[in-house]
């Protein structure tokens, strides 16, 4: 019973709580290339997932074999194997999706959220829970990347699935082309990421420090992806902090009436002056 | 010659690796907080950039696509990629010990960044000549750094502003990055008005 629940904790966490996209804003690339039309949005998420259920499999399966200091190579080789397979099932398959996802799909390679797993989960953890965990991060995943993909795809081009959307085609709303570009892309994300963090907020109770460190980055992406550049960060002295100095405000702003009686000073000395 | 600008104008510009080619994210968002780490990381890219091109090139070329292997180019261009960015480490430490400084703290990390594996699978779809990958990959790795110095003022504009909560952090600079990749829209079209 206890085994059973835990296993269904793994499978359900990658869902909102560590939504591999939104919340520890891993595999940020794909997501928002391909992300413009729900179709390639979906199709990504699912060759994602397999390659992310895969490799979690056979990590977790060699754990015991590869020595800790030569991991990350056999880890790649791994994955690049894995997303070489993948690509002549596609090439087979589905050729459309193949060719609409382009170079995205050797980048799967590359994809933060496949290495990040390996190495956070898939190295300590045996094959079954590894498998769950690669299923619900990869679900995750393509939820994130569906929802991308079908606001861009409604609002940039008016139709969802290649199927036209009523309301946009019908109540002569024109469909915006920005959604479909690139900076459409950043801002939905940009947007998403906020809709996700108040949710998460709302759900888990959990303090908007422990997500990112705001007092001190400002525009801080997650402990967990900071983390790495953090370790490399040359630190020139203290962080300017958000407050001004006090002592670089002039008087007039701080103190009620200030500016009031300033303004009316000079006001009488220009009335002396007639 | 012309050849060559056009190709470098429009990856600097047009095809902007970040802005509209969405390749190296991570690093655009993670180190774009002060200006050091930004030009660290940009002279990083450009110099592995330019090696690994210079080493995966010929290697397809001449050794894959002849004996039909040309499938394996993902397993052997990210193992290269990984061996050039250690020897390349190791060389610049002993040599250059400046350089190394500058950017020797960022080469770890260019393993996993997507922009080199990905502009080296540009080079090889698109067919370019050994000229014209070089070129194509300067021209990325420039685009790069244009992207990740214009970002960096822009965030440090941005720490001193007051951002509705909701947005606070990664969502208003993601906002911000709209904003920049909207401006390099304009450039679209340029290549056909300069060249014809």
């Amino acid at each position: 019973m206890e085994k059973k629940k835990s296993a269904g904790r793994e499978l359900v966490k990658g869902i909102l709580k560590e939504n591999p996209l939104f919340v520890l804003v891993l595999g940020t690339c794909p997501a928002l290339a391909v992300t413009t039309s729900a179709a390639n949005g979906v199709g990504m998420g699912i060759a994602a997932t397999v390659v992310l259920i895969l490799s979690n499999l056979v990590i977790s399966l060699l754990r015991k074999v590869v020595p800790d200091r030569v991991r990350i190579p056999v880890y790649i080789t791994v994955i690049a194997s894995l997303v070489t397979i993948l690509q002549f099932l596609l090439e087979a398959y589905l050729p459309e999706l193949n060719k609409s996802l382009g170079i995205f799909i050797p980048l799967i390679t590359v994809n933060c959220i496949i290495l990040g797993r390996a190495e956070a989960y898939a190295r300590n953890n045996g094959p079954w829970l590894s498998i769950l965990d690669g299923l619900g991060m990869g679900i995750g995943f393509t939820i994130a990347l569906l929802f991308m993909g079908g606001i861009r795809e409604i609002l940039g081009f008016g139709t969802f699935f290649g199927m036209p959307v009523p309301w946009i085609t019908e109540g002569g709303l024109q469909p915006m082309m920005i959604f479909g570009l690139p900076a459409g892309g950043f801002a939905i994300f940009g947007l998403m990421v906020a809709i996700t963090n108040s949710l998460t907020r709302r759900f888990y109770k959990r303090q908007p420090l422990e997500t990112m460190d705001r007092a001190h980055y400002p525009g801080s992406v997650s402990p967990s992806t900071d983390a790495i550049y953090e370790a490399t960060e040359v630190h020139d002295g203290p962080r300017p902090s958000r407050t001004p100095d006090p002592s670089a405000v002039p008087e007039a702003l701080t103190k009620p009436g200030a500016l009031v009686a300033e303004t009316s000073d000079k006001k009488d000395e220009s009335e002396e002056a007639k | 010659m012309k050849s060559f600008l056009i190709i470098m104008l429009s990856m600097v510009l047009i095809d902007n690796l970040v802005l509209s080619r969405f390749l190296g994210i991570c690093s655009f968002l993670g180190l774009t907080k002060n200006l050091k780490n930004a030009m660290g990381m940009s002279i990083a890219v450009i110099f592995v950039m330019l090696v690994a091109t210079a080493v995966t090139y010929p290697i397809y070329w001449s050794i894959l696509e002849p004996v039909n292997l040309g499938y394996l180019q993902t397993v052997v261009f990210i193992l290269v990629i990984a061996a050039v960015v250690q020897v390349l480490e190791a060389i610049i430490r002993k040599t250059f010990p400046p350089l190394y400084e500058a950017m020797g703290i960022y080469l770890p990390l260019i393993t996993t960044n997507c922009a080199i594996l990905g502009v080296m699978l540009i080079n090889i779809q698109e067919s370019y000549g050994f000229g014209d990958a070089m070129i194509s990959s300067l021209g990325a790795g420039v685009g790069y750094t244009l992207a990740m110095f214009l970002f960096t003022g822009v965030r440090e504009k941005m720490e001193k502003a007051d951002i509705p909560p909701f947005l606070e952090g990664l969502p208003s600079t993601l906002m911000a990055a709209s904003i920049v990749s909207v401006s390099f829209m304009g450039f679209k079209g340029v290549i056909e008005n300069l060249f014809g």
